[in-house]
């Protein structure tokens, strides 16, 4: 909120010194690599290791969640609707007004951020651990009834071993969709890349922590992504098996 | 009363706090984020609807197509708005660029795979019927690719509706993000109610579209794949890993 960004500061701070050092922030070009290494430890890396636990909370909230409703509404097939309709209205809401909305309940917490951000990821991750439970073969299913497991061991050892790629899929578009609003979410509790962006923007434009943090970002959600990808090929071998 | 009742009445008031009587309403406001969203949507419907096509149609490009979408699903809107700031300044320029840069990808995404995956059965009949290649385009796969496509379209339209939203933190003002970046005239109250109007704002946006869509959609399709596509998320969720 204003306030919280009026608190944080002029934009370009007092650098003092001779007139001569810190020219590059001065003239506000558009990248000054002195400027991120010199706050990189105080400004840049606190706001990055913020960002990666806001969405590890968000992500690991939001998959216990929506793994523990797929899985009810594997077995009771008439959950599926209600789930889809409530998640997806959640899913529907622009981000900045769901943290207002939530603040007057919440307060300017990590709460209110990560109450917002876990309802972001639950479409998402409901959505395809149902598709990907739902998309195992029958004869599977049969031929490990057969073997004589049970109902828990069928779906622990085979229904969502080969349910996973489906469900590391919605965990792909879930990180990346928190890290991508937890960049909004500085609005509210002042933490993650959010907040460099949003202190470089107020009053007066620095060019080189605007691009900093936002490259940052960008970065963070690529290699996110990335690392899910290779999480998958790791407990998914027999998907490459076949290609 | 509580925050939300006087929420509500803020709206009621159409935007104007007592005291402050020179505020922009709450409904000319409304009007500029619907204005500014149309336009980066329309931009970005007219760059991306034919290469998206056009892409489905020869069956090329599909790693270009896929990709694009991952990459988009990756940018953080507040991250292209800043780096856009950086380099454009602040202003419309820089919001509808970066509108138009989160709303390509989904859309190309969306009516490639839509176009693809069009029965080659049909298509093949259709050619066999001496049908010209824009008119196998047009009659036949685009109708059958209408689900897919408007996905991609109410994907994209969500989206850019929630980023105009973000962009009044970079400083354009004449959208409904002014009332949320400016707790100090409008209060709790209008920030709140703001937050509401928006949210309200994107189901609207979300059912409008999905109506659009149910009317552009062959019967024969809607009684063959009903309910397959629920949500603006459908295919994006569940596109393969």
């Amino acid at each position: 909120m204003s306030p919280l960004l009026a608190a944080s500061g002029p934009v370009i701070p007092n650098f003092g010194g001779a007139p001569s050092t810190y020219a590059c922030e001065r003239a506000n070009r558009l990248f000054c690599a002195d400027w991120v290494t010199r706050n990189w430890s105080s400004v840049l890396w606190p706001a990055l290791r913020q960002h990666i636990v806001l969405t590890v909370i968000a992500v690991a909230i939001g998959f216990a969640i929506s793994t523990l409703l797929a899985l009810i509404a594997y077995r009771r097939g008439w959950l599926e609707r209600p789930v889809l309709i409530v998640t997806s209205i959640l899913y529907t809401i622009p981000s900045l007004a769901l943290f207002e909305l939530l603040a007057p309940s919440f307060g300017l917490t990590r709460t209110t951020a990560e109450i917002a951000l876990v309802s972001y990821t639950l479409l998402i991750l409901f959505r395809n651990t149902l598709t990907g439970l739902r998309e195992v073969p029958a004869e599977v299913k049969d031929a490990a009834a057969g073997m004589g497991m049970g109902p828990m061991q069928s779906l622990l050892r085979v229904e969502l071993p080969l349910a996973a790629p489906a469900i590391i899929a919605g965990l792909r578009i879930a990180t990346v969709t928190v890290i991508s609003l937890a960049t909004v979410a500085a609005l509210i509790d002042n933490e993650g890349l959010g907040v460099p962006i949003l202190t470089a923007i107020s009053g007066e434009v620095f060019k080189t922590e605007l691009i900093t943090a936002g490259a940052m970002a960008v970065a963070l959600a690529l290699i996110a992504d990335g690392l899910l990808v290779l999480i998958q090929r790791w407990l998914t071998p027999w998907t490459r098996a076949g290609r | 009363m509580g925050a939300f009742g006087q929420a509500l009445q803020f709206i009621g008031r159409n935007g104007q706090v007592p005291g402050a009587p020179h505020l922009p309403t709450l409904v000319h406001l409304t009007l500029g984020t619907v204005k500014i969203a149309a336009i980066g949507v329309g931009i970005s419907v007219a760059i991306a609807l034919p290469i998206g096509l056009w892409l489905g149609h020869i069956h090329r490009g599909s790693f270009v197509a896929i990709n694009l979408g991952n990459i988009w699903r990756s940018l953080p809107s507040l991250a292209v708005l800043a780096i856009g700031v950086a380099f454009l300044g602040l202003g419309l320029r820089n919001v509808e660029l970066a509108l138009v840069v989160l709303a390509v990808p989904p859309i190309i995404t969306n009516a490639y795979v839509a176009i693809d995956g069009v029965d080659r059965g049909a298509v093949e009949a259709a050619r066999g019927m001496g049908l010209t290649e824009w008119q196998i385009l047009r009659s036949v796969e685009l109708p059958l690719g209408v689900p897919l496509i408007f996905a991609g379209i109410r994907t994209a339209a969500l989206f850019v509706v929630s980023t105009t939203t973000i962009a009044a933190l970079t400083g354009y003002s004449g959208s409904l993000g002014d009332i949320i970046n400016n707790e100090t005239s409008y209060h709790l109250s209008g920030v709140l109610g703001a937050a509401i109007v928006i949210a309200a704002l994107a189901l609207v946006v979300e059912g409008l579209l999905a109506g659009l869509q149910r009317a552009l959609t062959p019967r024969g399709l809607k009684l063959s794949k009903r309910q397959e596509v629920t949500s603006a998320l459908a295919p994006l969720v569940t596109e393969p890993a």
